[in-house]
């Protein structure tokens, strides 16, 4: 079964067909699979609308617990609500991105005990691709745009030198964030080969990172600076981009600088997330079917 | 097909106050023996917890502590206690908003659960609320043992504080049961009930308090919260638990429990009657 999985994709395509021919059939089933999933989930509309405003909720009721905290205080862990809201939009822009590619792996619980994974093995194409290209979970886009208007009014609201570097470097901060936590998913994925029954574990450090990601990082005991600092590179997310962006000091063990690292933390993550996937993968015996 | 009003409370294995004892008694068992059959589950669910736990208690000790050593009523032990005790009773307390009755009505099996001579809204109930119960055992006790080892939580050990706050924890886990009851049921007339859950989750965990405590909000943001049942599932049995609500306010405060506990049924009940003739399964 497993070599199934590692069945080129190439079949159709011909030595002599132009590389974005090539590109276009090979994203063709992809492409009916996520159109498909785009119409069933706009078919109960009332349910999706609905789906819609929740999105948009939940990000503002995230913005109000942050808010409520900070209307006693003038300051967290060295960032002021001006800060704090530059945090959030970049962390819940981020992850809301990549939920809305990626989130839907963690339904891989259930494709295992239903044995229902042992049908992707049947199709051409890399598991992982299919998986991700299985679901897109369009009601994240409004989410998405909380996430852009904090992080827009956090811009605004902060004393930024504008240049072209700090453009850039806004950039690939997002860039690397959204990678970090798409990452994120693709190793708690992973690890659901092994889990199976316990996946909320995965959920402490997937959403745990979420709401660890809109925090100021410096409040963070020394366990929690090793879990979401560096193993689980949570603080690069957002936090450290926005204390090397705006000058301020950053927390013990995590000096500003490091925000610069952003990318870095991606990789790491990417390189975590797919020696995971490999393994569950390979440990994965079949569904008896 | 289409459901007659059926056999259904009249008579029956339920027809006695105490066969309707036996019965859910039964029921609530098995669903504390069902909680009991998915440890990873409860592991994996305890990790999570604690996760949470750690970082809130950071965000919200460090706002403590700039706010003086004191925000809104609370100084450092009274918010560790708050933090560990929320996510102590979040195994327990439904604040997601899911059962497995939307699924059930959903995909039409709710039928047969109509056909038994058991009241759909008790029985489910009964069920949920023995498997919540005991995931007070693998996620609350450990989550409450950490609190006082690691965190320095202290809690009230005077016998009749800890068995109003037991009996407040209680109520909080079937009220919650009973609201999550009112989501799935409202899946009789629009069979997909996914965004209504959603909006539970996000309503019912920010007004209950569960990352910032309903008591710091703004008083008009206050007074919305507690015009509704959601701050009886956290903010009241953490009040009471911990003692931070003692005497005659803590036994109004359960009152409050008791009476939201009474609308939720009465709603659901209600619910119930008319959705069974409401419901259609297709292809059955």
């Amino acid at each position: 079964m497993a070599d199934l999985d590692q069945a080129p994709a190439r079949a159709g395509t011909r030595r002599s067909t132009t590389a974005l021919a090539a590109l276009a059939a090979w994203w063709r089933p992809y492409r009916a699979v996520l159109t498909s999933r785009v119409r069933a989930q706009t078919s109960y509309r009332g349910s999706f609308a609905l789906d819609l405003a929740s999105s948009v909720l939940i990000g503002l009721v995230e913005l109000a617990e942050i808010w409520v905290l900070y209307r006693s205080v003038d300051a967290l862990g060295g960032l002021d609500l001006a800060a704090v809201l530059l945090v959030f939009g970049i962390a819940d822009t981020a992850f809301s991105t990549a939920d809305l590619f990626v989130g839907h792996v963690d339904t891989l619980p259930r494709y295992l005990r239903a044995g229902t994974l042992d049908v992707f093995y049947l199709r051409p194409q890399p598991l992982l691709a299919q998986l991700v290209t299985s679901e897109i979970s369009l009601r994240r886009v409004t989410r998405i745009g909380v996430g852009l208007t904090a992080l827009a009014v956090g811009l605004a609201v902060n004393d930024i030198a504008w240049s072209p570097l700090v453009v850039a470097f806004l950039v690939v901060v997002l860039l690397a964030s959204t990678l970090t936590f798409a990452g994120l998913f693709v190793a708690a994925a992973g690890v659901q080969f092994f889990l199976v029954d316990a996946s909320e574990m995965t959920n402490a450090v997937v959403y745990g990172g979420r709401y660890a990601a809109t925090q100021p990082a410096s409040v963070w005991g020394k366990p929690l600076v090793a879990l979401f600092g560096f193993a689980v590179p949570i603080a690069f997310t957002a936090y450290l981009p926005v204390v090397a962006l705006l000058g301020l000091p950053g927390a013990e063990w995590l000096p500003s600088w490091l925000g610069w690292l952003a990318p870095l933390a991606a990789v790491w993550t990417w390189a975590v997330a797919l020696l995971a996937w490999r393994t569950g993968v390979r440990h994965y015996q079949g569904g008896g079917g | 097909m289409r459901l007659s009003p059926g056999p259904q409370r009249r008579g029956g294995v339920a027809g006695t106050p105490r066969a309707w004892l036996r019965v859910h008694g039964r029921l609530l068992a098995s669903g504390f023996r069902r909680g009991a059959a998915y440890r990873g589950a409860a592991l994996g669910g305890l990790v999570a917890n604690v996760t949470f736990g750690f970082l809130k208690v950071s965000v919200l000790t460090a706002a403590v502590a700039a706010g003086g050593g004191e925000l809104g009523g609370y100084d450092e032990a009274a918010i560790v206690a708050y933090a560990w005790l929320s996510q102590a009773l979040l195994g327990s307390v439904n604040l997601f908003g899911r059962t497995d009755l939307a699924d059930r009505i959903k995909d039409g099996s709710v039928a047969v659960d109509l056909l038994r001579p058991l009241d759909v809204q008790t029985a489910t109930t009964a069920q949920e609320v023995g498997r919540a119960l005991f995931q007070l055992l693998p996620r609350g006790l450990p989550i409450i043992v950490l609190g006082v080892l690691v965190g320095g939580m202290r809690l009230p050990t005077d016998p009749p504080t800890l068995a109003l706050g037991l009996l407040s924890a209680l109520l909080a886990v079937v009220l919650s049961y009973l609201l999550v009851y009112l989501v799935a049921a409202s899946g009789f007339w629009t069979v997909e009930t996914r965004g209504l859950q959603v909006l539970y989750m996000i309503v019912s965990g920010f007004l209950a308090g569960l990352f910032v405590p309903v008591t710091l909000f703004p008083s008009w943001l206050y007074a919305l919260a507690v015009a509704t049942p959601f701050p009886s599932l956290l903010q009241v049995p953490i009040d009471v638990i911990s003692g931070r609500v003692d005497g005659a306010a803590a036994l109004g405060a359960v009152g409050v429990q008791v009476a939201w506990v009474a609308a939720a049924f009465a709603v659901g009940h209600l619910m119930t009657r008319a959705g069974r003739r409401r419901l259609e399964v297709q292809g059955g």
